[in-house]
């Protein structure tokens, strides 16, 4: 076991607003961050008015933003699955499950973000969930990592309690904002109109929340 | 994109009857429409590379547009359409945005399949 922080979302920007803060501390402190990222987020649906892209020229553009938000919190170590946006689903779970643990065996994480199967509202996040906490169930429980999880589903705090870790993420402020602004064809709205403005929407911004799997 | 001239569109249209297609099909109101409210429906429909050839094709309306393409054996129609382009690679982009620019239904059509 060493340092190294896996996460492991389906669409470049999921790492944006809930994780980015936490990957910006490891990164700050020289600890490895590995982050597969499964599909270039190709049906997104924000095209802009006027337009700034199409159906077609979205994944380029994605690409681009993803590779600078990594930058933004030093990930150096970028995974892409080459998978196709709401499809995650529709894949062989066990095949998916497999190349996760593919690079859990290879990087030995002491930590595996993913979102939280049941409580994270997309399908294609809901799918990686539960692949992810397969191919964490499949190794012996000593070799496991801490499998921390996001959830965003209104039943979340209901059904699984108060987060279980509630990062505080201020010092890397600056960090996290140009993860978040790097997906500017995603988020551009969002922090014109809110996250600037809002006191409420920035605290939620310093915090990052994670629940413990039980695997 | 540009916003819809129908005589270009269906100057375009014109150009891809008769032909061996691949077909880009979709609508969508976004993966979070329930979880943002509860009253209404996530409704996605999506083909990627139906392979189709038009017998003919028409667009029509004064905007949004609709664009109806018949074929051997049925119809393949979109509505609410407002942008279009042929892109880099020769390619028919049709697609419905709303007021925030949010993608709501797409039709393509390209003679070499799209990237999957």
């Amino acid at each position: 076991m060493n340092n190294h922080l896996l996460v492991i979302f389906p669409h470049p920007d999921d790492e944006a607003f809930g994780v980015s803060g936490t990957i910006a501390q490891h990164t700050k402190k020289g600890l490895p961050v590995t982050y597969v990222c499964l599909t270039l987020g190709q049906m997104g649906r924000n095209m802009g008015n006027p337009p700034f892209a199409t159906r077609e020229s979205l994944p380029l553009i994605r690409l681009k933003e993803l590779e600078d938000a990594c930058e933004a919190v030093g990930i150096t170590d970028l995974r892409r699955f080459g998978l196709r946006d709401k499809t995650i689903e529709f894949e062989d779970e066990k095949v998916l499950a497999e190349r996760f643990l593919t690079v859990i065996k290879e990087v030995n994480p002491a930590t595996l973000i993913t979102f939280y199967p049941g409580y994270s509202v997309h399908p294609d996040h809901e799918a990686t969930g539960r692949a992810v906490v397969r191919a964490v169930q499949s190794l012996p429980e000593n070799e496991r990592p801490e499998l921390l999880c996001v959830a965003f589903a209104k039943n979340s705090e209901e059904d699984l309690g108060a987060p279980h870790i509630v990062n505080d993420v201020s010092d890397v402020f600056e960090e996290k904002m140009n993860c978040i602004k790097a997906h500017k064809s995603q988020t551009q709205w969002l922090v014109d109109s809110v996250v600037e403005k809002d006191p409420k929407m920035l605290a939620w911004v310093q915090n990052e929340r994670f629940w413990r799997y039980p695997v | 994109m540009q916003h819809i001239q129908a005589h270009e569109v269906q100057s375009a249209l014109d150009h891809f009857i008769g032909k061996e297609l691949y077909l880009h099909l979709e609508t969508t109101n976004g993966a979070y429409a329930n979880h943002n409210n509860d009253r209404v429906l996530t409704v996605n429909a999506y083909i990627r590379n139906g392979k189709v050839t038009p017998l003919s094709g028409k667009i029509m309306g004064n905007g949004p547009f609709r664009v109806g393409l018949k074929i051997e054996l049925g119809w393949i129609y979109a509505e609410g359409l407002t942008h279009w382009e042929i892109d880099s690679e020769g390619r028919l982009l049709l697609a419905g945005h709303d007021h925030e620019g949010r993608l709501a239904v797409a039709l393509q059509l390209s003679s070499s399949p799209f990237d999957v």
